[in-house]
């Protein structure tokens, strides 16, 4: 900071001589050319470092372990198991950045975070990234400081029902009462999707997943709205699962993915490729099972060889060990393995063959820019 | 000798030296502190291109809200917050006057010969502040307020119909004669406020008993009473709630959110202001009670126009503080989704991404709600203190 501010000083001491310059010698004769000099504030951007590494990379290797925002209340994305484990989708992402950073996948801190208070979080430097079920919108992105990573879930909003109540689309719900959780996109929409239709509804804000579903399962509420693979994972939580529905209209789309404070871009590509490994690991069928054998065996295929620290400098470029995707890989495993692990039918079962988040190459969306 | 009894001590010795340096210190220190901590923000803000102003509360809120007053999803930021600050005040108020009635019968049934009143006062008292107050307002929203029958299966006691979509009351509509009639009513309470007056003055001039309030109860009752049979039609109807779909149309609603925080908020608070009541009551001198009752005073008498009047002196301040608590405690509204100030407050940060702003905004708010509550106590405080003392 101070450097950059020093040099800027630098640049505008150096414009200033330039200008002083320009003026004409000292008149010796009377008739006098008046020439005018207009004196203008140019603001001059000093690239300050093209260092490998990033400052907020290395804050996080002095300290020793990464900080992770995650969500504590939403099973199959970020939950606490019956061991006090963390656990979940958004959670093994944190796991495998601090693989890539460290080469060990417990060397994080998981900070558990209401919606609300994320981004607060996020801008004070409490956590060095949110992976906590994150929409990536326009005004987050623009007026947050917040940016945003490869989006590792699409999620649409949906509306969970009771069965007895006999609803089958939004446009049978004028004038419910709508648990929704506050500060989130969901609540926004909600507004949205019942405006557009002409219905009036009743809100009731709560702070908390858990808060949220609990209201509804009292029956304080007619419906629970949220990003549609939580609601599967909340109606797992409910006193009777079989009684409830989701129902088939998607009120919004809700990109979801890792998100760091603006101003980092070193920072910002270590997330971006972490992400980008483990789903061209999964096009390339590289497994944790697979990885270290497959690492140690000198593959054919160029982009593996790449994507395994075996050729070009990828890892090094990024501050990271060359091979940081052979621990990240081992730590946690391709997209599909963390997919399947949390929200696969051992999970909280949301289908994923003909989704959103099927591989490109599978008709889907998951798709990595190439390692190259 | 004129010097031989003061010692020559060097100056960081002297007394007044060290007075003026340890603050002069001290004030720079917390200079120091309060410098590093806004430059520490201004360096976050800067860093990610935030600002400080507060013209965002004039853009679209995008949410909207069906608590208290309500707003729709059109209005601006502003709005909503004024929205949560009625919603706070309206709690706020109400939770003053019921906790200070519940605090007061604790208190001085804390003092009865009666053992049963005496001890369920006390276990009430002593549960309920030593256990937390977030904790109290999930088990009365959650355990009580929520577990009370849906909408289709409510509870109705005559008008009032309970659920867990909230109470739901009558609600007054004004007809033609509503204006005569009201005049009428003022017109009989002032008739009346008249009457006990010059009664009670004519008591206490000439000693004779000359029953003001029975007196004073007649024309405050039989005059509206007259008004409404007189009239050709009722002046004032009652529109009641009727289930209409999802939800109840018409009527007046408390929401289960309302209530439950209300419940909570004058429970807590009255458990502690019982016990300043009783320590007010056991704070006037057992001389005066004893005269009192010498005079023949009834005990009912005896509390009213001796004890009670004494206390008040120990108890108002501490009650202040209690009123504050009550007031700040009303944030904890949240918890149960109950749209506070603090709660649309914390809505609109998080949508709109400038945190700073609103909590400063925030914290300007309640330090005036609680100014205003202590000055208006205060004032009352001095009104009630001994002339002289």
């Amino acid at each position: 900071m101070l450097r950059k501010m020093s040099l800027v000083i630098l640049a505008a001491l150096g414009l200033g001589l330039i200008l002083a310059a320009c003026q004409p010698a000292e008149p010796v004769v009377v008739t006098q050319e008046v020439r005018v000099i207009e004196t203008q504030e140019v603001q001059v951007n000093v690239p300050v470092t093209i260092a490998m590494e990033s400052e907020r990379l290395a804050a996080v290797e002095a300290r020793g372990n990464l900080i992770c925002g995650v969500n504590s209340t939403v099973p199959g994305f970020g939950f606490i198991d019956a061991n006090g484990q963390n656990v979940g989708f958004d959670v093994d992402f944190c796991r495998a950045l601090a693989a890539a950073v460290f080469g060990d996948p417990a060397m994080v801190e998981f900070r558990p975070l209401t919606a609300a208070e994320r981004f607060t979080a996020l801008q004070t430097n409490e956590v060095d990234v949110l992976i906590r079920n994150t929409t990536w919108t326009m005004s987050r992105d623009v007026e947050l400081g917040a940016d945003f990573g490869p989006t590792t879930f699409y999620d649409g909003q949906g509306m969970m029902v009771r069965k007895a109540d006999g609803f089958t689309s939004l446009n049978d719900m004028g004038g419910a009462t709508i648990c929704v959780l506050a500060g989130t996109t969901t609540e926004l929409n909600l507004a949205d999707a019942f405006n557009v239709r002409g219905l009036d509804y009743e809100a009731l804000v709560l702070d908390t997943s858990d808060a949220t579903a609990a209201a509804y399962d009292e029956g304080r509420c007619d419906g629970l709205t949220s990003d549609k693979s939580q609601l599967a994972g909340l109606r797992t939580g409910l006193a009777t699962p079989a009684d409830h529905v989701i129902l088939p209209e998607t009120m919004s789309k809700e990109p979801l993915g890792p998100v760091w404070a603006h101003g980092d871009q070193q920072w910002g590509d270590v997330v971006t490729w972490v992400v980008n490994a483990i789903i061209i690991a999964e096009e390339k069928g590289i497994t944790s099972a697979n990885v270290d054998q497959m690492a140690a065996s000198d593959p054919q295929d160029p982009e593996v060889r790449r994507l395994l620290g075996l050729e070009g400098e990828f890892g090094a470029k990024l501050g990271l060990e060359n091979d940081f995707v052979v621990d990240v890989i081992r730590a946690v495993g391709n997209y599909g393995e963390i997919y399947d692990r949390h929200l696969g039918p051992a999970g909280t079962n949301i289908p994923r063959e003909g989704s959103l988040n099927a591989l490109w190459s599978q008709g889907g969306m998951i798709y990595a820019q190439p390692w190259r | 000798m004129a010097r031989s009894g003061r010692r020559l001590d060097p100056f960081w010795r002297d007394l007044r030296f060290l007075q003026i340096a340890g603050q002069a210190v001290f004030v720079l220190l917390a200079a120091i502190v309060a410098a590093w901590l806004i430059s520490n923000l201004n360096d976050a803000l800067q860093a990610r291109g935030l600002d400080l102003s507060f013209t965002f509360l004039r853009r679209t809120a995008g949410f909207a809200i069906t608590e208290g007053p309500g707003m729709a999803r059109n209005e601006p930021y502003w709005r909503a917050y004024v929205v949560g600050l009625i919603n706070s005040l309206s709690v706020i108020g109400l939770g003053l006057i019921l906790t200070t009635i519940v605090g007061l019968l604790a208190g001085v049934a804390m003092l009865t010969n009666n053992w049963l009143l005496r001890n369920a006062a006390r276990a009430y008292v002593e549960f309920i502040r030593n256990t937390p107050l977030l904790v109290q307002l999930f088990f009365i929203y959650f355990g009580v307020v929520l577990a009370m029958p849906s909408l289709q299966d409510r509870i109705e006691v005559g008008p009032i119909s309970l659920s867990q979509r909230g109470v739901y009351f009558p609600r007054p509509v004004s007809q033609a004669g509503a204006t005569v009639w009201l005049l009428l009513t003022l017109l009989a309470i002032a008739l009346s406020a008249w009457i006990l007056m010059r009664r009670i003055r004519r008591r206490r001039v000439t000693g004779e008993e000359t029953r003001p309030w029975l007196w004073a109860a007649i024309p405050v009752i039989a005059i509206p009473v007259l008004g409404w049979l007189l009239l050709p039609e009722p002046p004032i109807t009652w529109e009641a709630p009727v289930l209409e779909g999802l939800r109840m149309v018409g009527g007046l609603r408390m929401t289960p959110e309302y209530f439950a925080l209300l419940l909570g908020l004058v429970f807590y608070t009255g458990a502690f202001i019982a016990d300043v009541v009783r320590g007010g009551i056991l704070a006037v001198s057992h001389g005066q009670r004893e005269a009192a009752r010498s005079l023949g005073l009834s005990e009912g008498l005896v509390l009213w126009l001796v004890v009670l009047p004494q206390a008040m002196r120990v108890i108002i301040p501490p009650l202040i503080n209690q009123y504050l608590n009550l007031a700040k405690n009303s944030s904890l509204a949240i918890g149960i989704g109950y749209l506070d100030l603090y709660a649309v407050s914390q809505i609109i940060f998080n949508q709109s991404g400038q945190a700073v702003q609103v909590i400063a905004l925030l914290m300007a708010t309640y330090l005036l709600l609680s100014l205003t509550i202590s000055v208006v106590m205060n004032y009352a405080n001095r009104r009630l203190a001994i002339p002289g003392r």
